[in-house]
């Protein structure tokens, strides 16, 4: 895989979480793939909502394959979560 | 003598005069019907049978119903759409052992006939009795179920009604088509339907020319209508639309369309029969009409609609359950939510979506949509969601197709937030060119 995917997916990640903070009037601290998901001040509609936008922008929907216990927690881990190695 | 309500019975009513049943291809003179039939002599044959009434053409199967009510034993009316894999089996259900066709015989039957118009002479009468009318209930999956009326619970209680020019968008053969054509019969006046395949704006202009007075559809029909240039091509003075929600948009709409024109919205379905009519220009209805007592009476039950009424089915037929409970109530399976003294219809038990264990109804997120400027009509359904389990998600049909941009989805889901709890605003929006409506003129559903 090429650098300008694995950069386009974290962008589009990225623009999405931006997407839903803004459509559901929440504050996001700065966005770094350490950041743990849950205390990002995103709520589980949020993130719900985050999913299925990632879903129509990638056209996959990783976390309808694996267990919540796979889910992932941080930023990092999303971002790597859709980039098409992880399937 | 014991004399039941027949068809014929309705029609003497008022006289049959020179009124008629008129499609764009067909004219059926109810004075007519004295001494014609469609089935000419043969109709003889279908005396006391239980006969399927499988007919493509509006017109050939009312003129059918009207020369059968009496005669049959049982008149199955198949609607259009009818899936034909379930027609054999409700035949079968239903004991018929006659069946009316018009091109190909879709199932094998002991006896079996064609109708033709023009009428040709009827031949012998025959004693009139009471026929059932079975009607296959709307709105599941699966092979459907038969409610068995009679004209009694049909239309007894229509009562004498000033003179009315009436015309549907419906089909006659389904249970909101078949009341406005009971009414027609009943009253004093004619009754226009749609030919098949006619485009909504030449039947507008045809009714438009006939003057009819009452015009009746779905709310789905009416924005078609309104689209089609319904405010020049007619000028009633009664609108009614039943079958679907009538939201606050759409009756504004028509009020805005028809100024001067009583609008009504009324509750009705197969299995209960016509339960009421809203003519305060509001949706809902006013919440103390759940104590009011006699012929239909209402009640509440974990917020779905119950009735008791004579008008209902006398029984289903296909059912798991009895059609009613010990009290005589059915239950219709519409859930109803009381705001400010009035009940507002929130949608089908079933269509709800639940997002992460909170219930939406598909269609109150469609009437906040409905009325944002700029939205034509919203069609609202669930999408799968491995967070949530489901998410709300809207099509949207805008006034200016033009216009479909990110930026609007983002505006309208906005609006939408600023009026309803986060989890009922749409999580996507898609704009669409057009939504889809089933044949029974109502928007068409996901799954």
């Amino acid at each position: 895989m090429s650098t300008i995917e694995k950069m386009s997916i974290r962008e589009t990640v990225l623009a999405e979480i931006r997407a839903v903070a803004a459509g559901q009037d929440k504050s996001l601290p700065s966005l770094t793939d350490d950041m743990v998901l849950l205390e990002s001040g995103l709520d589980s509609l949020c993130f719900a909502i985050l999913v299925s936008r990632l879903e129509d922008e990638t056209g996959r929907d990783p976390f309808a394959a694996a267990r919540a216990s796979d889910f992932p927690r941080t930023l990092g881990e999303l971002v790597k979560f859709y980039e098409p190695a992880h399937v | 003598m014991f004399e039941p309500l027949t068809l014929g019975g309705l029609i003497a009513r008022h006289g049959a005069g020179e009124r008629e049943i008129s499609t764009r291809d067909h004219r059926l003179r109810l004075a007519d019907f004295a001494a014609l039939s469609p089935f000419g002599p043969e109709r003889a044959r279908l005396a006391g049978r239980s006969v399927v009434l499988a007919v493509g053409d509006m017109a050939k199967a009312a003129a059918a119903l009207i020369d059968l009510d009496g005669l049959a034993r049982r008149i199955f009316l198949v609607p259009p759409g009818f899936a034909p894999d379930h027609l054999a089996q409700a035949a079968e259900r239903l004991e018929a052992d006659a069946l009316v066709y018009e091109d190909v015989p879709p199932f094998a039957a002991e006896v079996a006939l064609t109708v033709t118009l023009p009428m040709r002479p009827r031949g012998e009468s025959f004693p009139m009795r009471a026929t059932e009318w079975a009607l296959p209930t709307s709105g599941t999956s699966g092979p459907p179920k038969l409610a068995i009326h009679t004209l009694q619970t049909l239309a007894g209680a229509l009562g004498p009604t000033p003179h009315q020019e009436w015309a549907t968008f419906y089909d006659v053969r389904r249970y909101g088509g078949l009341q406005i054509f009971l009414r027609a019969l009943a009253g004093s006046g004619s009754l226009r339907v749609a030919g098949q395949h006619e485009p909504m704006d030449s039947f507008l202009a045809r009714i438009g020319a006939l003057g009819v007075t009452h015009v009746t559809g779905t709310p789905t029909h009416w924005r078609k209508a309104l689209i089609a240039g319904a405010a020049q091509r007619i000028a009633p003075q009664y609108v009614r639309l039943s079958g679907e929600i009538a939201d606050d948009s759409a009756l504004s709409g028509l009020a805005a369309a028809f100024p001067g024109a009583r609008v009504e919205h009324a509750y009705a379905s197969t299995e209960a029969g016509v339960v009421f009519g809203v003519t305060d220009g509001r949706s809902g209805f006013p919440a103390d009409w759940l104590t009011r007592k006699g012929e239909v009476e209402m009640r509440l039950v974990e917020g779905a609609l119950q009735v008791r009424s004579a008008r209902r089915a006398l029984r289903l037929i296909g059912a798991d359950g009895p059609l009613v409970d010990e009290d005589g109530f059915l239950d219709t399976g519409d859930m109803v939510e009381i705001r400010g003294g009035r009940c507002y219809f929130q949608g089908r038990r079933g269509g709800i979506i639940n997002v992460g264990g909170a219930k939406v109804h598909p269609e109150v997120v469609e009437a906040v949509l409905n009325a944002l400027p700029g939205v034509r009509v919203a069609r609202v359904f669930a999408r799968a969601n491995p967070i949530m389990g489901a998410l709300v998600a809207a099509e949207i049909v805008l006034d200016e197709p033009g216009l479909a941009s990110r930026e609007r989805e983002r505006e309208i889901v906005s609006a939408a937030r600023a009026q309803l709890p986060p989890h009922m605003a749409p999580a996507r929006v898609a704009f669409v060119a057009e939504l889809p409506m089933t044949s029974a003129g109502k928007l068409k559903r996901h799954g």
